[in-house]
């Protein structure tokens, strides 16, 4: 189950990572492991659900782009990628970060790979909340002169 | 009726020939990039993406730049493209509880837990024209203050508490798809919700402004209206569990509406949604009130005529690609058609002149 929930927990940090930062973390290691398709990168569509009134039925809101691949390393092990937008290149990579977080080298592609990753993001989203933060109304009532 | 015509060849390559041309624009001036146009004309590429019902900003950017910010026609290229792609699956249903908001503020709550928060909003900035922007200059960094972190509630939960508010019927049943079978009539919730959501924003405001303006008067506040981002989560077959495949932005709008009660129910207030791709104020309002409009007859409400109640004037005519593709047709060859037309406006005219003429004499 712990196994299942890190996994979970590093795809879905792989799909919402910017492109851009990805590449250039696993070009700055040099892992370039060998490994054969199992599905070549494919670009496709999936149909985003809402709830009505954010708590009920469901209904379609509409379709975002995913692009997915999975492959086979040369020492067995098997990797996915599911990430958002049409970029070959980078389910590719999430594949390979997949496959090598299953294997010996787990370590060191979590240190050098993920950890930034989601340093980045997390600072990402807490300097919105922060700024967003900085709008939020005080709202004070006026003293009126009355006694 | 249309008759294959041959001939125009040439006059089409030169007339796209020339359209690249103009949509490049003077050489004088730099040419946008992509990039450009979906950083900095964030609220186009929104629109698109809401009514084209597909979230890729990218590629939002892109239709826009080929479709010289004609908004219908970028629309339309949207479309066109994703009905190319191949469906991977049906995400679970976001958590808009969850979201990370940008903005969140309530018209019937001062002291809302989580607070009034206007996020990056044009509502109240004087709405004159800007000419520092004429010119190139840094934007100063905006003000950071303590961070949330914890989730914002949603107000409705709150009149939920006390019984106040109707509440959504909650299931998991599966909702039917508008881009995988055609549109029947009558058509419930969820499938009113998804043609709304991605109707023309011109005319989801203009039917939600008629229902203001005493067409199927409904009086709404907003409860609550937030815009930001929320996870977008897909089971997987080949894991057998679920992971997030991405996030998009979102922007929610819950309204609260005059009561419906009935002789074993107290009054309560009634609810209507509104939930757009990207940052998309005036259409998730607007989408809020014609969802609610729309909503009569299950409340128990009486049909007052109003467009905005009638379910298919409103979602046979809210999408802008079916509309204008049966409008902008018109212009293309009809010669046949037109030919019969003149022989029949000949006849008449012959037909009675010759009255005319048989009166004189």
């Amino acid at each position: 189950m712990a196994a299942e929930t890190n996994r979970r927990a590093w795809m879905s940090l792989l799909a919402k990572a910017p492109a851009e930062r990805l590449r250039v973390l696993w070009d700055a290691q040099s892992f370039a492991p060998e490994f054969n398709w199992l599905r070549a990168p494919e670009i496709g569509a999936t149909m985003v659900r809402g709830r009505t009134g954010g708590t009920g039925a469901p209904f379609n809101l509409g379709e975002m782009t995913v692009t997915r691949c999975s492959l086979q390393l040369a020492s067995g092990e098997v990797g996915h990628g599911y990430v958002q937008g049409r970029d070959k290149d980078k389910a590719k990579l999430a594949a390979l970060v997949d496959a090598l977080m299953q294997g010996d080298k787990a370590d060191v592609v979590k240190a050098t790979v993920l950890e930034p990753l989601e340093k980045a993001m997390l600072d990402a989203r807490e300097t919105r909340a922060a700024k967003a933060a900085a709008t939020k109304v005080d709202f004070f009532t006026m003293v009126r002169g009355e006694d | 009726m249309y008759v294959a015509v041959k001939g125009g060849e040439r006059a089409i390559d030169n007339a796209h020939a020339w359209l690249a041309e103009e949509r490049r624009g003077s050489l004088d001036v730099a040419e946008l990039s992509i990039a450009q146009i979906r950083e900095q004309l964030a609220l186009a590429v929104n629109r698109v993406m809401a009514e084209g019902s597909l979230y890729d900003p990218d590629l939002a950017a892109l239709a826009i730049k080929q479709a010289r910010g004609d908004m219908i026609e970028a629309i339309f290229l949207i479309r066109a493209y994703r009905t190319t792609l191949p469906r991977f699956g049906y995400s679970n249903p976001i958590d808009t509880a969850d979201m990370a908001c940008d903005r969140r503020i309530s018209a019937t709550f001062k002291d809302a837990p989580g607070g009034q928060v206007l996020g990056p909003t044009f509502d109240y900035t004087h709405r004159l024209l800007d000419f520092a922007l004429a010119a190139e200059g840094e934007v100063p960094e905006a003000p950071q203050g303590q961070a949330r972190t914890e989730p914002t509630p949603h107000i409705t939960g709150f009149l939920n508490r006390e019984g106040l508010i109707q509440t959504e019927d909650e299931n998991d049943d599966v909702p039917g798809d508008l881009t995988r079978e055609p549109l029947e009539l009558p058509a419930d919730r969820a499938l009113r919700l998804q043609s709304l959501t991605r109707g023309d924003e011109g005319f989801v405001l203009g039917m939600a402004y008629s229902t203001q303006r005493g067409y199927a008067r409904n009086h709404a506040f907003v409860g609550e209206l937030r815009i930001g981002k929320v996870e977008v989560e897909m089971d997987i077959p080949e894991l057998g569990f679920a992971i997030d495949i991405g996030e998009i932005e979102v922007t929610e709008c819950e309204t609260v509406n005059q009561f419906a009660g009935s002789k074993t129910e107290p009054p309560q207030f009634t609810r209507g949604y509104g939930l757009v791709f990207g940052q998309s104020e005036r259409k998730s309002i607007s989408m809020a009130l014609v969802d609610r409009a729309l909503r009569w007859k299950e409340l128990g409400e009486d049909n007052m005529g109003a467009p905005a109640q009638d379910e298919e004037f409103v979602l046979y005519h809210s999408d802008n690609i079916q509309a204008t593709g049966f409008l902008e047709h018109i212009k293309l060859p009809h010669y046949v058609d037109f030919q019969s037309e003149l022989e029949l406006i000949r006849k008449l005219r012959r037909e009675a002149m010759g009255e005319v003429q048989e009166a004189a004499e």
